[in-house]
């Protein structure tokens, strides 16, 4: 008889650690930031700031400046300033090497970079450190080497830059989204006016220091905080030559209608809801892990997580006691410990909008289950939480919930796994797992998305193009491919 | 003695003989039906002679065309490369046999002899230059990404779907062919609306698509109004893309605000001159593909230390 563990795991659980802090003691937040532009630090027009808290512990770390209309363009008038002048004057070699500098200081600077991301957006230590900090570096790093090489990446063209590019980033990889957005623009000749998110702007308002400190050229790079408004008075300035923006669908949308008939080139990267499917070949244990990498990574705030997992009948049982047994030992907490799992929720407003998915989810009939661990008292948390038994047309397997909720389903034929997974107006991404490489590969050429991770799951790199097909947007971020949104071909 | 007979033959008088004209029907599902509206209209020539009833084609048929094509597209986007490569020529070998339809259709339509001639010439090789990308394109814009780790990481191009193709007005053959071309040799499956004004060409380029092993559903040709039917070219939630080739610009913009509703890609193809060597670009068939990249594990056998 096949033995079968079953691990009571409780809140007085065998996995409790000792606290390991990382230390905040070498980090520098102001008071207070005012707008990056035209290589200084300028007041907003409005005189107004807003504050920006940790949503950990719900006190206010900085304030920083309401830009309006009037800011926003100055900051592009500073760009078109700096394009015509400068930056589309510099041969690429230069240009590069500017990047190159940018890349080599962030590595530097990278555990200060960390702290504060993981203060300000709530992510664990152990994802900012690990991930979003390095990977903003390489990205740089490797964006800087094509800026020379852009004729190889464009064959029988002849390539030219755009000119002023508008970018709009969301809060959930702040420093990542904003190497996203600048390094291919700054290589291929364009200069930029980026706005981070409300509620996690000291990222990007550090890597302005960065970027002064790298003695790029005034007015290269732009940096104005604020909200909804200040994204859009740059989304629909006059001057802007392409608009890049991450987010929500939604907003994705109401951006692509306002540009209509002005000729600006656009790139959006918006929401998923993604298939992970394992089937009964799979190693289920790696699988297990994939799992909740896919959907608990970066609390569930990621627009490519595996938020739907499809599940082949005859491992259904074994795959959701484990996976239930893999949830217990998520540390939820401090995300400035170092044994943090899952962090902060990243706002009050996310946190809502989570806890009414959860709610709508039991309404719908689907079975609930969540981790029994403890949450602070303070701060915005969700446990991570699991639901069996959803149908397909349940409102929490439709809509993306960008939270740490995962809606389980089975399935029985591999047509059938297809046919649900591609059954959603997004395309962003999808996981496949099992042993068996034919059936990888026609798992993976089937599935409508824009990265597919076969064994594996949440995997980035700058080398790598990312983004979605359908209504998880068009144009792709990173490699080769994620510098033909920021050029002019001839 | 034998009476003598006279021979009566079928045609006795070729000169004054009555012409049997052609009913320019529409092409949907690899089938030529009419228009599910029945109506029609009249385009006219230069001189204002009407050149036929066409079709004028309705919602309701850009609806089942995009039905068709939907169901087109599995099988059109798994066939090889290579096989597509191939059917692409074959339309290039009909076309060529069928010049002289094409010339007469043309100057009908007002090209003079010579332009025709160009035309239909330069229409053929548009579509042997695409047939060859078939199996190329994904090679020259592909490839193997270098990530950090230890996983095998490749970008390839996948056809972005069922596409809408707002065909040229004034390059009714030419320009109806590259734009056709382009779009179906990476995989994808086409609505086409046809010149308005010069529409013949189009339909007869329909009965060459039916003769080239091109499978039901893979192009479809409606004939009709641009101002009636953008709208539900744009709109369609089950059209991925949309290409327009014409010069309208509030048109234009009508078929960005709606391709909103599913974010479906919009590419302006027009061009004032088809004619010139410069239109035909691989950067066309990528325009119209998506790009999908995927990552797998590998092994890592540690410190193991063996080399090749």
């Amino acid at each position: 008889m096949k033995k079968e563990h079953k691990l009571k795991l409780g809140k007085q659980s065998i996995w409790q650690y000792a606290d390991a802090p990382e230390s905040t003691s070498h980090i520098q937040i102001k008071k207070k930031y005012d707008l990056f532009i035209d290589g200084k630090w300028v007041k907003p027009e409005s005189k107004k700031y807003f504050k920006t808290i940790n949503p950990a512990t719900e006190e206010v770390l900085s304030e920083v400046a309401l830009a309006g209309k009037k800011d926003v363009d100055k900051a592009v008038k500073a760009a078109r300033k700096a394009y015509r002048n400068v930056w589309s004057k510099l041969s690429g070699r230069e240009r590069a090497k500017y990047i190159y500098r940018i890349a080599r200081l962030l590595q530097e600077r990278a555990r200060e970079f960390s702290i504060i991301e993981s203060m300000d957006g709530g992510k664990a230590i152990r994802e900012s450190r690990d991930v979003d900090v390095p990977l903003a570096a390489a990205h740089f790093f490797y964006t800087a080497g094509w800026a020379d090489k852009l004729e190889y990446a464009f064959p029988n063209r002849k390539v030219r830059p755009l000119g002023v590019a508008g970018q709009v980033i969301p809060w959930n990889f702040p420093l990542l989204m904003a190497a996203w957005k600048i390094a291919p623009a700054l290589a291929c000749g364009n200069t930029v006016v980026l706005k981070p998110a409300e509620t996690t702007p000291l990222t990007a308002l550090k890597l302005a220091e960065l970027i002064q400190d790298a003695g790029l050229p005034e007015g290269v790079v732009n940096i104005v905080t604020g909200a909804g408004d200040t994204g859009a008075a740059i989304v629909n300035h006059d001057d802007i030559d392409k608009v890049a923006f991450t987010g929500s669908t939604a907003v994705g949308k109401l951006i692509q209608s306002s540009i209509v008939g002005t000729g600006k080139k656009l790139t959006l990267e918006l929401g998923g809801k993604a298939a992970n499917i394992i089937f009964e070949d799979a190693p289920i244990d790696q699988a297990v892990e994939g799992i909740i990498n896919g959907i608990y990574f970066n609390q569930g705030h990621v627009c490519c997580a595996g938020s739907r997992l499809f599940v082949e009948e005859p491992v259904y049982k074994e795959v959701i006691r484990k996976l239930q047994d893999r949830i217990e030992t998520l540390v939820v907490g401090n995300p400035l410990d170092k044994n943090t799992d899952i962090g902060a929720i990243n706002s009050k407003e996310q946190l809502k909008t989570i806890e009414n998915y959860i709610k709508i989810g039991k309404k719908e009939g689907a079975e609930f289950f969540q981790s029994a661990c403890n949450v602070p008292k303070k701060g915005f948390w969700v446990r991570p939480t699991l639901f069996t038994e959803v149908a397909q047309s349940s409102k929490i397997v439709q809509e993306e919930i960008f939270g740490p909720v995962l809606a389980v389903q089975t399935f029985r034929s591999v047509d059938e796994v297809i046919q649900k997974a591609n059954n959603t107006p997004y395309g962003l991404s999808a996981g496949v797992w099992t042993d068996k490489g034919s059936k990888i590969f026609n798992l993976t050429s089937k599935m409508r998305a824009g990265v597919v991770w076969a064994n594996t799951y949440n995997k980035f790199d700058p080398a790598s193009p990312f983004g979605g097909y359908k209504e998880s947007g068009f144009g792709r971020e990173g490699g080769l491919h994620g510098l033909r949104p920021y050029v002019r071909l001839n | 003695m034998a009476e003598k007979k006279t021979i009566k033959k079928v045609v006795e008088t070729p000169d004054n003989r009555l012409e049997v004209l052609k009913t320019y029907k529409m092409y949907m599902g690899g089938k030529f039906p009419r228009t599910e509206s029945g109506r029609y209209y009249k385009p006219l020539n230069e001189q204002g002679k009407a050149l036929a009833n066409m079709c004028l084609g309705s919602r309701k048929d850009v609806r089942n065309a995009v039905v068709a094509a939907r169901a087109a597209f599995s099988g059109w986007s798994g066939k090889t490369a290579y096989n597509r490569a191939q059917i692409l020529y074959r339309i290039a070998e009909m076309l060529e046999t069928r010049k002289a339809q094409f010339i007469e259709e043309l100057m009908q339509q007002g090209s003079s002899k010579k332009q025709a001639n160009a035309e239909v010439l330069a229409s053929i090789e548009a579509m042997v230059y695409y047939a060859g990308w078939a199996d190329k394109y994904q090679q020259v814009f592909s490839g193997v990404n270098p990530v950090s780790g230890s996983y095998f990481n490749f970008s390839v191009y996948e056809p972005t779907g069922v596409v809408s193709v707002i065909a040229p007005e004034n390059s009714s053959l030419l320009g109806l062919v590259s734009v056709i071309a382009s779009t179906i040799v990476g995989g994808n499956t086409a609505v086409v609306l046809a010149s308005e004004n010069k529409p013949l060409c189009s339909i007869t380029f329909a009965e060459v698509l039916a003769t080239s092993d091109v499978p039901g559903g893979v192009v479809n040709v409606i004939t009709g109004k641009l101002k009636e039917l953008a709208e539900y070219m744009a709109s369609h939630m089950d059209v991925n893309a949309i290409v327009y080739a014409r010069a309208d610009k509030k048109i234009e913009d009508q078929i960005e605000s709606l391709s909103v509703k599913n974010l479906k890609r919009v590419h302006n193809f027009f061009v004032s001159d088809w004619m010139r060597e410069a239109h035909l670009s691989p950067y066309r068939i990528i325009d119209l593909q998506e790009v999908k990249t995927t990552w797998h594990p590998i092994e890592v056998i540690g410190a193991s230390g063996s080399g090749y």
